[in-house]
């Protein structure tokens, strides 16, 4: 354990967090059980009152999941002083391996927070409340979910040893196993995926745009799913190798250092920001049917698409800035 | 369609501050509270962000690896000879033998640090950060000279031209001129550092003449630091090679840990502030209780009052963070941090005036709003929720 400010800050958070989400559950849960639209008693009526309580407990949960998400991997960047043979957020992470997976969980909970969040907004719109059980039921998955989080982070807060001589991020983008892999990828191929890919999103979010089928708008989502791990691995493989000026350096986390001025945070902030805008066109598209939220969504969606498009556009300029405007070439490892 | 919704958001903002001032006093003693946990935890993230810079920019400029010998598992004087030995080993360069000690001033009560410096003056490595203020360097061949940093200064009441007397080991007094007074970017560093030609420093102690306190060795590849320290051990078992890396390392985990346990301590303040803020979230008075069901019966919705809750929170958490975070800063970089910087600094009786470099990171602040604004939110989303779905009927019946 080490006492750092920004790691009992983390706790705290997590604790308050899972906290919040674990009784928004228990609210459901008793909604999802006793839920009747159809009736007028003072139960129903309890009930409709609560989830306005649940929708403020769930924004105010996803702000915390925000700031703590960034102050998260600030201090993982920060404490990696500590450990003989760390660099940067990597090796941190490598001084005990829960940690790669408290990352993981960070992220599937971000959007699942965030996708939560928009359903409710489009359920509040309509007089019927169409989306109560698919909400609640989310809601029970999402509750474990960010108590396995907290957990997780306990564990791997709990479980960091100064003294552990770690691995940085050189030696393991550049040795065997699956990282080193992705590092390893051609470099030019990947640049044709991750431009194309860019493109024909840019594209699919026109058509949706313009299109009134839903085919468009289902693409974008399942693109937005494909793009993330493009845009990942093209980080890795030569996206950081750029903005390092170094052919040899394809370390994701060094991107938030002051060295590199902060560019990982819009970068990453930008993607995933463009891909859960993306994602949410396709599930809201599934929900049309519903006439009461058809409106709702009808609305919102070419809203999301252009923010989505926007969002990729300035990842896409940020990774490609230093491959325009930059001396360095990766030309000769093609 | 757009602008429309944003200023609707104004209107409930203006709303909940009109509706603030005219509650001035209960708002005012739970900014008064909130800002005192806000300045108590941000004097201790400013303070203990502040010390780690100062530490770690001192020992920028430390040398690579640092020898010293051990004897029954105590610090003791290193032999010349092992200078050889080790600078045979390849990828060494060049070992410089070093002198110093610390030394009691009964007078004052206070530890001195006192360093040797060869002819060749400042230039030797691991004393680059020193920066002379007042007078001049020590000449070569000078004898009886020293110079003195601000805390041995302040202490003895000595400036440039006056003498330092120490007392040497058969109990007599040496006589220091004093050429010129130290300040350094880090005051930790120079603060209670007194240097002398090394020849008047072995004198002063009766150091054997061919043993020094430890040796500097410079080694070119920094990566093979380890290595080097590794080869030192085998050849010379009675040695301690320590690293720079090391020493960064340890003195990063000192500051971080004792600004962590601070923090854990006053986390007990911040649960009894999330208390405080409950209660008086839930303590509506009729007044507010009445006000609000006036606002539903005149057509605000549940979602109206939760947003007018939501601003006067975000307000009052903003008003008391920004007066706390201010607080914090003017007492660490400005007041010297009294409070908390005999428990940060260490235990001596001749404490550094601290003169911290002011500087605010996004991330300090980020911490803090975990610290105290999200407990304060969070304590007060429940309350809030129960005022607004107050029955616009009910209330007014019972007025």
């Amino acid at each position: 354990m080490i006492l750092h400010p920004g790691i009992i800050a983390l706790l705290f958070a997590a604790l308050l967090v899972a906290g919040m989400v674990l009784y928004g559950a228990y609210i459901g849960a008793i909604a999802l059980a006793r839920w009747d639209l159809g009736s007028s008693s003072e139960g129903q009526l309890a009930l409709e009152r609560k989830t306005y309580l649940l929708s403020t407990l769930m924004s105010h949960a996803l702000g915390l999941e925000i700031l703590s998400a960034l102050v998260f991997l600030y201090t993982l960047d920060d404490i990696h002083a500590i450990f003989a043979g760390a660099m940067c957020a990597t090796g941190t992470l490598n001084a005990n391996p829960v940690g790669w997976w408290v990352l993981v969980v960070k992220i599937v909970a971000l959007f699942f927070c965030a996708v939560w969040i928009t359903l409710n907004r489009i359920d509040q719109r309509a007089e019927d409340y169409p989306l109560t059980r698919l909400k609640y039921g989310l809601l029970l998955l999402l509750a474990p979910l960010l108590a396995l989080e907290t957990w997780l982070l306990f564990r791997y807060f709990l479980g960091l040893d100064p003294s552990v001589i770690t691995s940085c991020c050189g030696a393991l983008f550049s040795g065997s196993g699956v990282a080193a892999e992705v590092a390893g990828l051609p470099a030019f191929p990947l640049m044709i995926a991750f431009f194309g890919g860019a493109a024909l999103y840019l594209a699919t979010g026109v058509l949706s745009l313009r299109l009134a089928q839903p085919w468009p708008r289902y693409l974008l989502a399942a693109l937005a799913v494909a793009m993330l791990g493009i845009a990942l691995a093209s980080v890795i493989a030569f996206i950081s190798s750029y903005h390092y000026a170094l052919p040899t350096h394809h370390c994701p986390f060094d991107l938030l250092q002051a060295d590199y001025h902060y560019i990982g945070y819009p970068m990453y902030l930008a993607l995933f920001g463009a891909i859960f805008y993306g994602l949410m066109v396709g599930i809201a598209e599934s929900l049309r049917r519903i006439a009461s939220i058809n409106g709702p969504i009808t609305a919102a969606q070419p809203r999301w698409t252009l923010l989505s498009m926007l969002l990729l556009g300035l990842f896409v300029i940020i990774a490609a800035w230093p491959m325009v405007f930059s001396d360095f070439t990766l030309e000769g490892y093609y | 369609m757009d602008a429309q919704p944003f200023a609707r958001h104004l209107k409930i903002l203006e709303f909940a501050l009109s509706s603030m001032l005219r509650r001035r006093v209960k708002n005012a003693g739970l900014i008064v509270v909130f800002s005192a946990v806000v300045f108590l935890l941000s004097s201790i993230v400013f303070l203990t962000g502040a010390f780690r810079t100062e530490a770690l920019a001192t020992l920028q400029a430390s040398p690579q690896l640092l020898v010293q010998r051990t004897m029954a598992g105590r610090h003791a004087l290193i032999p010349l000879d092992y200078s050889e030995v080790i600078a045979q080993l390849p990828g060494v360069g060049t070992v410089t033998p070093r002198y110093w000690g610390y030394y009691y001033d009964i007078y004052t009560g206070a530890n001195y640090t006192l360093l040797g410096i060869t002819d060749d003056g400042l230039e030797a490595p691991g004393s680059a950060p020193l920066r002379l203020v007042e007078g001049a360097f020590i000449a070569p061949g000078q004898r009886n000279v020293c110079l003195i940093g601000a805390g041995v200064a302040r202490m003895r009441g000595a400036r440039v031209g006056s003498i330092v007397s120490l007392r040497n080991t058969r109990g007599w007094m040496s006589e220091y001129e004093v050429v010129g007074l130290f300040k350094s970017a880090s005051q930790l560093l120079t603060n209670d550092l007194i240097l002398l030609p090394e020849a008047d420093l072995k004198a002063l102690f009766a150091m054997p003449d061919d043993q020094a306190t430890d040796l500097m060795i410079e080694v070119y590849n920094p990566l093979e630091v380890d290595n080097i320290s590794r080869k030192i051990l085998e050849r010379l078992p009675d040695t301690r090679p320590i690293s720079h890396a090391e020493i960064l390392r340890t003195y990063e985990t000192l500051f971080n840990w004792r600004g962590g346990l601070l923090l854990a301590m006053f986390l007990g303040a911040v649960a009894a502030f999330m208390i405080l803020a409950w209660d008086k979230a839930t303590g509506l008075s009729a007044d507010e209780r009445r006000e609000i069901g006036i606002l539903k019966a005149i057509g605000w919705e549940t979602s109206d009052i939760l947003e007018l809750k939501f601003w006067e929170g975000a307000v009052l958490a903003l008003v008391a963070f920004l007066a706390g975070v201010t607080a914090g800063y003017a007492h660490v970089f400005y007041l010297g941090a009294g409070l908390l910087a005999p428990i940060l600094q260490g235990w001596s009786t001749l404490f550094p005036a601290i003169d911290l470099a002011p500087r605010i990171e996004p991330y300090g602040l980020a911490v803090l709003l975990l610290f105290t604004v999200a407990p304060y939110i969070v304590a007060t989303i429940v309350p809030a929720w129960k005022a607004a779905i107050t029955d616009p009927d009910r209330v007014m019946r019972s007025a």
